[in-house]
């Protein structure tokens, strides 16, 4: 790849003796979507103010276009922050607070004019111009607070939960767009986030964040389909978690045991026999049969459905196996099988094909 | 709905026999005559308004909005750097009563205070010769600079709360997303941080001018004939010279005056 637009190399902040973030190393490359996805409190925002210099680290560098930043105050870098509560300029109008950026560049009236109504039309705002911030509704808000931190052409975008004050339609829509914003602008956006379906239908490729340290990085798919450790896979999604022992493997095979059940899994060499791990499987790779329907049982776990959720798209089962333990399956409706027809207590079996599981190191 | 008519009857009541009846009474005053044994009498006369227009009279009135004027100027001067540190403090609520502690004592003991504190053998010219700043006393009481020094001293909370009550308010928020916009420290201030606190100076420009025109103790007690205020020349007409029609006109003008300031400063900022 060309060379990263921001480099975070082994930074530090502590607050009060209270550690926020521990040695964390990045690179954000130019034009990208980038998300940094953790729990509240896991020093997301405290990165993002790094990044913005209103902080600065106690140890290690942020290079920007390779160039170190410690000495760069905020008004000289080249990128601006939507912040979480917008902080929009309650005393000027929507026009007023768009045109801020260029009025504290002494830019030309004219050219500010033209400017912002580009802007302002980008934003779909035209109408609101000459409105006060107070007489907007939160999405309009919102709308200012993006209009107004990219009127000056930033090279990167700063979002600090952005999205988190607005309730679930508009959040959805607003997302559509600020993904189609970072295309038509070709913008590099660093977006904060503790939602997981934020984080996955927005970004290229994901920080994912846990007590100030980088748990794993990478594009969605990687992040969803081959998480790293237990966090990430149960912050990222749902899961269904079953510990499991390694009793011999093969040229292709690992064989597991759950439950005194024994399971096929696609081989690993991270682990040998006797190991303890944890074996991973998402909901909607689950396959929930009725005993009738079965007659080849090897490598399937018996339970009974306890609780049948309709969704529309999907019919999401919980199932407890014999073993007592619960777990989530997603019934996908398709043509081929109209039998999605489950009743409570009904006696199942349930398994998923070989190599839909992710095998991940036993911890605790 | 019954009760708050009944409160609201009771209110208009007060305002009526204690502000609106008073007021008409001035007014009428203002036009009558000047009666020795009376007090007043007819006939009606417009007399007690030119003598407003008179050199004299004019001069005390400019001097009392000068002295106001700066009055009001200091007090917005210290007061809002005082306003911010307080803000910025972490025990802003027990600085705050500091200052709301000493305006609890009598503000006429408190003016004595500062006599003691001004005269020529006072403190501050002794403590000004014994480190040798000065070798005779300065002669500071009996000034302007006294009278101004005594109407800032007491009124210096009138403009501080105002002030602090609206910067309490501020989101500082604001301030960092001007500083992530590329605002210099002097955009900061002038763009961010006062339009957003103009709203407290304009009420503490008002606490402040309007008692430091009115207030006639303090220039009583430490300003000498030179300071002689509206305040004064109204108790002196009523108390002294015994001519209430010329003090009720007095007071009409002062009112008109105060008036005036205040629509400028309220109603012409607001619209802005």
């Amino acid at each position: 790849m060309h060379n990263p637009l921001i480099e975070i190399k082994n930074v530090s902040k502590a607050f009060d003796g209270f550690s926020i973030l521990k040695n964390v190393c990045f690179s954000v490359y130019s034009g990208e979507f980038l998300t940094l996805l953790g729990p509240s409190g896991c020093g997301k925002t405290t990165l993002l103010r790094l990044i913005s210099g209103f902080e600065t680290p106690d140890s290690g560098d942020i290079l920007i276009e390779g160039k170190p930043t410690a000495h760069v105050p905020p008004q000289n870098r080249n990128l601006h922050t939507v912040f979480q509560s917008y902080a929009l300029f309650p005393h000027l109008s929507v026009f007023e607070n768009v045109a801020f950026a260029l009025v504290c560049k002494k830019t030309p009236p004219t050219e500010i004019n033209t400017r912002v109504h580009e802007v302002l039309a980008l934003m779909r705002l035209e109408p609101y111009a000459e409105r006060n911030i107070k007489q907007l509704s939160g999405g309009q808000q919102q709308r200012v607070a993006i209009a107004r931190a990219i009127i000056n052409r930033p090279q990167i975008l700063l979002l600090d939960e952005p999205l988190s004050s607005l309730d679930y339609r508009l959040r959805q829509s607003m997302q559509y767009e600020l993904k189609q914003l970072q295309k038509k602008l070709n913008i590099t956006f660093i977006f904060v986030t503790h939602d997981q379906d934020e984080a996955l239908s927005l970004s290229d490729r994901i920080v994912v964040f846990n007590q100030g340290e980088i748990e794993q990085i990478g594009t969605p798919r990687e992040i969803y389909e081959t998480p790293n450790n237990l966090h990430v896979a149960t912050f990222i999604g749902e899961t269904n978690i079953f510990d499991a022992t390694v009793s011999h493997c093969d040229e292709e095979n690992l064989y597991t045991v759950i439950d005194g059940i024994d399971i096929q899994c696609k081989r690993c060499n991270d682990f040998k026999t006797d190991d303890k791990l944890h074996l991973i499987v998402r909901p909607e790779d689950i396959r929930v049969q009725n005993v009738s329907e079965v007659s080849d049982t090897r490598g399937k776990l018996p339970g009974k459905i306890i609780d049948i959720v309709y969704k529309g798209t999907t019919v999401d089962l919980k199932v407890e196996l014999s073993s007592g333990t619960i777990i989530n399956a997603s019934e996908f409706f398709n043509e081929d099988d109209d039998e999605l027809e489950f009743s409570l207590n009904e006696p199942v079996w349930a398994h998923w094909l070989k190599g839909w599981e992710v095998l991940l190191p036993y911890e605790k | 709905m019954k009760n708050k008519s009944l409160s609201i009857k009771l209110l208009y009541t007060w305002f009526l026999c204690f502000a609106f009846i008073p007021l008409l009474l001035i007014v009428v005053t203002s036009f009558l005559s000047k009666d020795a044994v009376h007090l007043v009498k007819l006939p009606f006369t417009l007399n007690n308004y030119a003598v407003l227009f008179t050199p004299l009279f004019m001069k005390i009135f400019i001097r009392s909005l000068l002295i106001s004027t700066i009055t009001t100027l200091v007090c917005l001067l210290l007061a809002y750097p005082f306003s911010y540190i307080l803000i910025k403090s972490k025990i802003k609520t027990h600085l705050l009563l500091m200052i709301m502690i000493p305006f609890w004592t009598s503000s006429l003991v408190r003016t004595y205070a500062l006599l003691s504190l001004l005269k020529g053998n006072g403190i501050l010219n002794t403590l000004l010769i014994k480190i040798h700043f000065i070798t005779n006393p300065l002669n500071l009481l009996y000034t302007n600079f006294a009278v101004i020094s005594g109407l800032v001293y007491s009124l210096f909370p009138f403009m501080v709360l105002p002030i602090f009550n609206n910067m309490e308010r501020f989101d500082f928020k604001i301030m960092e997303a001007a500083r992530d916009l590329g605002a210099g420290p002097l955009d900061i201030f002038f763009r961010v941080f006062l339009p957003n606190t103009k709203k407290g100076i304009i009420s503490g420009c008002i606490l402040v001018f309007l008692p430091a025109m009115t207030l006639f103790y303090i220039p009583n007690i430490l300003g000498g004939a030179r300071s002689f205020m509206i305040g004064n020349l109204i108790q002196s007409e009523f108390l002294e010279m015994s001519d209430w029609p010329q003090g009720s006109a007095t007071s009409i003008g002062l009112i008109l005056i105060v008036l005036i300031f205040v629509y400028f400063v309220r109603f012409r900022g607001k619209k802005q």
